[in-house]
């Protein structure tokens, strides 16, 4: 027992077993793509498990870490779609090449870009305002961007038709997805494990000993706010490739919200938490649109609302304290791998 | 002329925003929550309406979902919202999305996804003078709005429990002290706001007849927005903050190359009096005492 | 002895919530190397100097200098890297993380490394956090905290807390060391061995330091020089043991 956990306690396994899961998953699926045994099912699964991913760990920064609430994720998400999407309509249009990588990657970036912007912007109320206030700015903003879109003229965006789309070869979309998932993973992991990433969450700890600490807060908010905003915007752009016509009213408060649960189930501050949660409602979501049909599909709602709940009310209410510190995981395996917990407080 | 019925319909639904928002701006202020589901419990109150329609009285189906919204409110603030008081501020407006989402889920699932037309409590009719028009039911939504401030301001002035509410979103813990039942007092605002909600849920469906799960999730929100654009804890700040956002929006609408973009520009009135005043109009900074 | 440099100077400090003028007219002038004692009965404004000197408030009037730059007025983050550095008297601990961590955060100004280089994971990332972790390790030595080095902050027992917040500001490198309430709630024991703490912390790293302290035991233990604060006002400056004789003050504290 105690080979197997120092085994997986090895740093470099610790580090980088997400890495190599996301590999693997690509490799192997890659594989079965380009021999033609994936079903269209599957690919448009992956694509959209590896667009969540980015949604979820992107937002986690923001909530998990730096410790603000933003409800406008979505939001940065619809602004990379549009532009990235109308921009990789326009390359494709011009040069003809229906799967052209350099118009993906062209796209991405600028629609990453603008999002990334925004981000900026948004981030901008986030040093003046706190908790509750920044929530509904941040959902407010989300609501901005999604009507303007909407209502700009039609030889813009689309208007409320919607906005036509680019096209890939969907062999291997979403292999390019999980490569964007890796890139934003290593970004966000590399951040947070560093210098730079403590000064974070201490700015979520107490933000008032991280100024007095010298942190510059306003740096290293705008900087999450737009590293995250800059990924959802990529997450976006990737969308627009997956369905044939991008709509604004997919991009609604609600969509944030979702994309909040991932990183709430996920446990916040947890990346690989975010990955996992993305990964397995996205799969769920999926698998239950067969099953659950008409007024029935909206009984994951139900379900995904109660384990919200009770998740968040089990992690954070005062009163079940003493029952959370018996029963946790991170002691329970403390105890496996004979670490030192807390009833053993080392002598001096 | 036009701009006068603009502006007389803009104080109507800004009416209806003030109550939503005094819903919002009370729980704030005495258990220091945003109640993220409160737009919900209009839903709720306009369902509870629908069903108690087999009355075939408006106004009992009014006294029905009053009562069935207030008692939501208790529960949901007893279930989800008590266990959580201490906890972090992000802990708490998370569950009360998730009650949101809860409480529109099941609202679909038992009512279906297509509509109802409750045409029952709809008020037809206007009074027109030369191009000046102005409908009965804004008329309605006037006088409602002018009654329930003022009852309400008179109710937290002069009664016992008024005052003790007034203590409790001083300080919690000194009311406490002072022999104030805070459970009670929660409580009790909780079900003021959900009665609040049932009666916007009726001046709503006065108006336009349509009735689903996500009745109270835009009215919800832009009310949210005015309880913060007019300082979130202060209930003069809801009426203020409600009125101006129920007017901003009118004159948005009468305007047809700014109509479209209403939504967007009443939010950016939030973002752009939040950044000039942090704690909104008519609220208190708070200092943290270091 | 030739005249030590001066630290912290201020004059004519104030400020005013609403009506109420918390601090009203306070003056400090603290040498190199002085241990100084901030005291004062309760709502006498000593937290609230802290806060002023720390740029949590800004004066409403009056000047702060330190070494002669005047910081009055400053962000809180700009006056620690200028070189003040402080603790809180309700134990401010970033809570989710270890207690090394907690160390390396008061680190970060000292060690450059900037966001994309470790992003990009280069060289310099590795070197600066080898060199924080080392260094961070070192100051937990001096507080026997090494053996807790990766415990989370928050299941320290509460008087190894208040040494760490102290071991965290020192990681700042300041010039001048804020020390409010530092045994608030330490048993006798325990406050001793903070005022060899204390002693041990200015000789070592040769560090000024102004502290408010309830515990008269340890204010005339190893404060040189006294100032009470009163209603805001200053009431008297001196050499500790001719204050703390002084009948006003006497009278401050136990009242008619």
């Amino acid at each position: 027992m105690n080979r197997i956990v120092s085994f997986f306690k090895k740093p470099f396994l610790r580090n980088y077993a997400n890495y190599m899961v996301i590999v693997l998953v690509a490799l192997v699926f890659a594989v079965l793509s380009l021999t033609g045994s994936l079903k269209m099912g599957t690919q448009f699964l992956l694509e959209q498990i590896a667009i969540a991913a980015l949604l979820a760990v992107s937002l986690s920064m923001v909530v998990g870490f730096l410790g603000e609430l933003s409800l406008g994720h979505a939001g940065f998400m619809c602004a990379g779609a549009y532009l990235g999407g109308k921009l990789a309509a326009a390359m494709t249009a011009s040069s003809g090449d229906q799967s052209s990588i350099v118009t993906l990657l062209v796209a991405c970036l600028a629609g990453g870009c603008i999002a990334a912007a925004l981000g900026f912007v948004i981030g901008l109320p986030a040093l003046r305002l706190r908790g509750d206030y920044l929530a509904i700015v941040t959902l407010a903003f989300g609501e901005i961007v999604r009507n303007v879109v909407m209502n700009l003229p039609m030889d813009w965006f689309g208007g409320t038709l919607g906005l036509e789309t680019p096209r890939f070869d969907r062999k291997y979309l979403f292999v390019l997805a999980l490569v964007m998932v890796l890139l934003c993973l290593a970004v966000t992991q590399n951040l947070i494990r560093s210098k730079h990433g403590r000064a974070i969450i201490s700015i979520k700890d107490n933000e008032i000993a991280a100024r007095a600490m010298g942190i510059d807060i306003t740096k290293y908010k705008l900087f999450v706010f737009t590293v995250s905003a800059f990924f959802a915007g990529v997450a976006g752009v990737l969308y627009s490739y997956t369905v044939s016509r991008v709509q604004s009213a997919t991009f609604d408060y609600n969509y944030s919200i979702e994309i909040l649960v991932m990183v709430v189930l996920g446990g916040m501050g947890s990346i690989n938490g975010s990955l996992i949660a993305a990964a397995l409602i996205t799969f769920i979501n999926t698998k239950l649109q067969t099953v659950l049909t008409g007024n029935l599909a909206v009984l994951q709602n139900v379900f995904y609302a109660l384990i919200l709940i009770t998740i968040v009310i089990y992690k954070n209410a005062p009163g079940l304290k003493g029952f959370r510190e018996k029963y946790n995981l991170k002691n329970l395996m403390a105890k496996l791998s004979k670490k030192p917990s807390e009833e053993e407080v080392p002598h001096e | 002329m036009e701009f006068l019925s603009a502006l007389l319909n803009g104080f109507s639904s800004g009416g209806t925003y003030a109550i939503i928002a005094i819903g919002y701006t009370m729980v704030y202020g005495i258990a220091k929550m945003l109640n993220f589901a409160h737009g919900d419990i209009i839903m709720v109150g306009g369902y509870a309406m629908f069903v108690a329609l087999v009355f075939n009285q408006p106004l009992v189906a009014l006294a029905f979902a009053i009562l069935a919204c207030m008692l939501l409110g208790i529960t949901v603030e007893r279930l989800a919202y008590k266990p959580l008081r201490g906890a972090s501020s992000l802990a708490v407006l998370i569950t009360a999305i998730g009650v949101s989402s809860l409480l529109q889920s099941l609202a679909q699932i038992i009512f279906g996804a297509a509509p109802k037309m409750p045409t029952q409590f709809m008020i037809n009719g206007a009074i027109t003078l030369g191009t000046f028009r102005i409908n009965y039911s804004t008329l309605v939504t006037l006088a409602v709005t002018v009654v329930i401030m003022t009852a309400l301001t008179v109710f937290v002035k002069y009664t016992k429990t008024g005052r003790a509410m007034v203590a409790v979103s001083e300080d919690r813990g000194a009311a406490q002290l002072m022999g104030i039942n805070t459970n009670r007092i929660i409580a009790i605002t909780f079900a003021i706001g959900s009665a609040l909600a049932a009666v916007a849920a009726y001046l709503m469906l006065m108006k336009a007849p349509t009735l689903s799960s996500t009745l109270g999730a835009m009215p919800g929100i832009k009310a949210f927005t005015a309880a913060v654009i007019g300082g979130i804890g202060s209930i003069p700040g809801a009426m203020l903050g409600g009125v101006l956002l129920g007017v901003i929006e009118s004159l948005a609408l009468s305007v047809p190359q700014l109509a479209p973009f209403t939504d967007a520009i009443e939010f950016a009135v939030l973002i752009v009096i939040l950044l000039v005043k942090p704690a909104g109009l008519l609220g208190k900074a708070r200092r943290e005492k270091v | 002895m030739s005249e030590r440099e001066t630290i912290l100077k201020v004059e004519h400090l104030a400020i005013q919530f609403g009506g109420l003028r918390a601090v009203d007219d306070v003056n400090l002038e603290i040498k190199k190397g002085e241990l100084y004692g901030l005291i004062g009965p309760n709502g006498a404004g000593k937290t609230t100097v802290f806060n002023l000197l720390t740029g949590v408030y800004k004066p409403t009037l009056g000047r702060i200098y330190l070494c002669g730059e005047e910081i009055g007025g400053k962000s809180p983050a700009e006056i620690n890297r200028k070189g003040i550095a402080r603790t809180f008297q309700n134990i401010r601990l970033f809570q989710n993380l270890t207690v090394l961590e907690n160390v390396m955060v008061g680190l970060a100004n000292q060690i450059p490394c900037n966001v994309f280089e470790s992003i990009l994971r280069l060289p310099r990332h590795k070197r600066s956090e080898k060199e924080a972790r080392e260094r961070a390790m070192e100051l937990l030595r001096v507080f026997k905290l090494d053996a807790y080095s990766d415990y989370l902050a928050a299941n320290l027992p509460y008087g190894k807390q208040r040494k760490l917040e102290i071991a965290r500001a020192l990681a700042t490198n300041p010039k001048l060391l804020l020390l409010d309430e530092p045994a608030a709630g330490m048993n006798p024991n325990e406050t001793q061995e903070l005022m060899d703490d204390i002693m041990f912390v200015r000789r070592e790293f040769d560090m000024t330091i102004l502290l408010i302290e309830h515990d008269m035991r340890l204010v005339g233990g190893i404060c040189e020089k006294l100032t009470v604060l009163n209603f805001g006002t200053e009431l008297v400056t001196g050499p500790t043991a001719e204050v703390l004789a002084n009948p006003a003050v006497i009278k401050a504290y136990l009242g008619d």
